[in-house]
């Protein structure tokens, strides 16, 4: 085991005492038994709970599918849940994830993997390199230093994205798209402990930030307000916005052993994100991009939807307009410009249906990261679109599931 | 020739495809079932595409699939829970000997007696709402009395399922019957009173699938402990159905309570005709309600003394609520139960031996358990400030099964005149006054996300869909 419990989160699954109506289906139905009962309330043991979700369809109300991101050692006990009237608030701490993308699988030791609900897959593609993982840990990290930070979206948009740029000299530090590293802000929280462990993803191909340089980049968001619009300050991510060039960074990782590009020359890229669930997207896109400069031939199409409130809060906006269309089908979805129509990712997803279910039909891989939100509607698209073109989504969503091109990360 | 695809049209785990006696028996009996759902289903509702929860299998992956549908093409599929491996008879006078596969003999005639009654129930309940979708306060509820529509289609082909793979010719005809009762019907009613109640309004729909589709929730229960293995199987997987019904009034119940309160707050007002002015329902109302649903439900768990069930327990065909969870020698001999009788004008306790109190021993599980959820309404009233609280009535109110069934019980559990009681039912029943006032509110609320007066929007939508979400698909 590489971290401390002390920083190790659980996503600790909730059942809501407002809602549900106690009819004991997910007791019966839990297959590892962490799910009991008193005459007030039913509840999940952190202990036995694995995740696996197989309560989440048969329950009727909603009220089980609750998930709060926790440090371990203060996951809610059985005697906690069983004397709650209403859930509790989502704790401080996890504040910070939306711009921590959890790791996929396990690779983070001790910790649960995130559950989406749209299941994906456990493996990396046949094809994708091997990676290195859990090389530092939060005992004992690596020291980056910072070799430039940019503001991404335009100097009045509401939210700040930073492109980070993080050099590692000559220290071993390999990675591969998709792939996540920790960051710890140094100091201590109000209760006079160390800050929990944020997750990253890295935006930069596996060659760096700047070829043939030992250094990676981050897309990070700072973190202002959380999901209810209320105020609040991010800890790692206004750590991360406002370090300056120079500045020296600890490091942990690299995390994710799943959710890696296919190496094989002919494999299409679908790509759906929001956001700073850009960051892996943009690290596949780059290095696909090197490959077909140094004519590489790459026969393997890159599709993108990318969605954002409005274009100037979209990072990487003015790169992406730069790429020709033969290279990536690009397709941008705001929800939020005056005087046009809201889009969603899903829309677009909807709009480019012949192209899409084409893809869908061909040796494709599916990347999805962004607000969790995003999963039903992206879902639901997929599957209209494989109706209206005679494919049955369920049972291409299950084999592109154990085939390893099917790979969700969303927070 | 089969017009039937069964693997397809009848997604199934009792390997149907391959039973060509079944096929022939269902054969004859589907079309006789949809002609049923025509002329006794949903009202004006065959065009409409419903987003409807199908269960494909029993495993977690299969049993919730999500999609929109016409209800008359909804896949009605026959499940049973997975099987138990060496499963054993766990209680009574075979308690300890395998569960059996087949009928025993010497049980057919109760075993089939069980079975009818818990099927007739289903499409009664059917016949029960078949109106309600003209007046539905919102696309999101009535989709959810459309869900429970075909579950409780599915729950009548469960049971017509067993009638005609192990009851033979006797089994085709009570499926036949089945199809033949109707709610209400003064010739051919349902077996069980409170399933020949009418449900006119959706006050009284949230009630009934609160208070009497919980019956359902505990027969199912001590069904699905039975000795005879399909039948504990059938009714294991139709609980995880029931459990929807139940979510379906209380949480209707609490969003009918929570947007009473809002109004009372808005207005300061508590006076209940204020109340009804403002185009709610008052809380007394509910109140009334409640103890009508709940009094007639609990009538449904049979005489408070009982040898049929005495018989039911010791031959191993129907066993008590959590029967396998108790700490008992699941024998019962020797044992004793307290029942509630009237002695000299007064409600007394007397001792009667356990077995021939059965019934009153379900009664007992039921009545806490739908107490706890009337708790789950006070808190609701509790948050909102309010110090009105609903209660649930004397179980020995308004009863006409049983001991009480000829008293005059009041719903604090006094013994009371004739005219007393005529003097003061209005207060403790639903009056025809009540009844037209409930019904004055009731107007069909079809635009998506959008509520009727009467009634606070859900706290979640469906499987994660919003509130907004076009559940129903009006063609």
């Amino acid at each position: 085991m590489n971290a401390s419990d002390s920083i190790i989160l659980l996503r600790q699954h909730l059942i809501d005492p407002e809602i549900c109506i106690r009819c004991n289906t997910c007791e019966e139905t839990c297959p590892v038994d962490a799910i009991t009962h008193d005459s007030r309330n039913y509840v999940v043991d952190a202990d036995k709970c694995n995740g696996c979700e197989a309560c989440v369809s048969p329950c009727p109300t909603g009220s089980i599918d609750h998930w709060h991101v926790v440090p371990k050692t203060q996951a809610y006990s059985l005697q906690e849940q069983f004397g709650w009237d209403e859930l509790p608030p989502q704790q401080a701490a996890p504040l910070e994830t939306p711009d921590a993308i959890r790791p996929s699988g396990n690779a983070l030791p001790g910790e649960m993997p995130a559950a989406p609900s749209a299941s994906s897959s456990t493996h990396a593609p046949w094809s994708a390199a091997h990676p290195y993982l859990n090389l530092y840990s939060l005992k004992e990290p690596v020291t980056a230093t910072v070799a430039g930070n940019f503001r991404l979206t335009a100097e009045d948009a509401e939210s700040d994205i930073r492109h980070l740029v993080l050099d590692f000299g000559t220290q071993f530090f390999p990675l591969l798209e998709g792939q996540s590293i920790g960051i710890i802000a140094p100091g201590t929280d109000a209760a006079g402990k160390p800050h929990y462990l944020r997750m990253y993803s890295v935006a930069s191909p596996r060659d760096g930030e700047r070829e043939g340089y030992n250094n990676l980049s981050l897309t990070v968001k700072r973190v202002v307000q959380d999901h209810e619009g209320n105020a609040v300050r991010g800890v790692a991510s206004n750590y991360l916005c406002d370090l300056q060039k120079g500045d020296t960074v600890q490091v942990s990782g690299p995390f994710g052993a799943n959710y890696l590009m296919p190496n094989h020359a002919n494999a299409h890229l679908l790509m759906i994100c929001t956001g700073t669930g850009s960051a892996p997207m943009r690290a596949m896109t780059e290095h696909r991009r090197r490959q077909t400069a140094k004519a590489q031939a790459q026969s393997g199409k890159l599709m993108l939807f990318f969605g954002a409130r409005k274009p100037e809060e979209l990072p990487y906006f003015g790169p992406l307009r730069k790429l020709p269309q033969e290279f990536i089908d690009i397709h941008l979805a705001f929800s939020r410009v005056p005087d046009q129509p809201r889009a969603w990712v899903q829309d677009k997803i909807r709009e480019a249906g012949p192209a899409v279910s084409q893809l869908l039909r061909e040796d494709t891989y599916i990347y999805i990261c962004g607000l969790k939100g995003m999963e039903t509607g992206v879902m639901e698209a997929l599957r209209d679109i494989c109706k209206e073109a005679g494919m049955d989504w369920p049972s291409l969503h299950q084999q592109m599931v154990k085939q390893g091109r099917f790979h969700v990360e969303t927070y | 020739m089969s017009t039937i695809d069964y693997n397809e049209t009848i997604p199934n785990n009792v390997n149907l495809s391959e039973d060509k006696t079944l096929q022939r028996a269902l054969e004859h009996w589907q079309p006789n079932y949809l002609n049923w759902w025509r002329d006794m289903g949903p009202t004006g509702s065959t065009g409409h595409d419903v987003y409807l929860r199908t269960a494909i299998n029993v495993t977690p992956e299969g049993w919730a699939h999500f999609g929109h549908v016409k209800m008359p093409d909804y896949r009605w599929g026959i499940f049973m829970a997975q099987a138990e491996e060496n499963r054993k008879i766990n209680f009574g006078e075979n308690k300890g000997r395998d569960a059996w596969q087949d009928i025993p003999g010497e049980h057919r005639a109760n075993l089939r007696r069980i079975i009818v009654t818990q099927g007739d129930t289903e499409p009664a309940s059917v016949e029960q709402q078949r109106h309600l979708g003209l007046t539905a306060p919102s696309q999101y509820d009535l989709r959810n009395l459309f869900q429970i529509n075909v579950e409780e289609g599915r729950h009548l082909w469960a049971m017509v399922y067993l009638l005609h793979k192990y009851f033979g010719r006797d089994g085709r005809e009570e499926a036949e019957a089945l199809l033949q009762r109707n709610s209400g019907d003064t010739d051919n009613p349902r077996i069980l009173e409170a399933f020949n109640e009418e449900t006119p309004d959706w006050l009284a729909f949230y009630m009934f699938t609160y208070f009497t589709d919980r019956d359902g929730k505990f027969q199912l229960n001590a069904l699905a402990e039975s000795g005879f293995d399909p039948l504990s199987r059938t009714c294991r997987f139709m609980l995880t159905e029931e459990a929807h019904h139940m979510f379906v009034g209380e949480s209707g119940i609490s969003r009918v309570i929570q947007r009473t309160c809002e109004v009372m707050r808005q207005y300061g007002i508590e006076d209940p005709e204020q109340v009804r002015a403002k185009g709610v329902i008052d809380l007394p109302t509910i109140q009334r309600y409640l103890n009508f649903h709940f009094s007639v439900t609990i009538d449904l768990f049979g005489a408070d003394q009982s040898s049929n069930a005495a018989n039911f327990y010791n031959s191993g065909l129907k066993g008590r609520y959590e029967e396998t969870k108790r700490d008992d020698d699941h024998l019962l001999k020797g044992q004793s139960y307290r029942l509630i009788e009237v002695s000299n004008g007064a409600l007394v306790e007397k001792e009667v031996p356990m077995l021939n109190a059965l019934n009153e021993v379900l009664r007992d599980d039921y009545i806490r358990d739908s107490v706890a959820g009337v708790g789950r309404w006070n808190r609701v009233l509790e948050k909102a400030g309010q110090s009105f609280r609903m209660v649930t009535p004397h179980k020995a109110f308004n009863r006409h099964i049983g001991g009480f069934s000829n008293m005059r019980i009041s719903p604090e559990g006094q013994v009371i005149s004739e005219a007393e009681w005529l003097s003061k039912v209005r207060n403790w029943l639903p009056s025809e006054e009540d009844r037209a006032f409930v019904a004055s509110l009731m107007g069909r609320v079809i635009e998506p996300g959008k509520m009727a007066n009467w009634i606070a929007p859900p706290p979640v939508g469906v499987n994660r869909q919003p509130v907004d979400f076009d559940y129903v698909r009006f063609n």
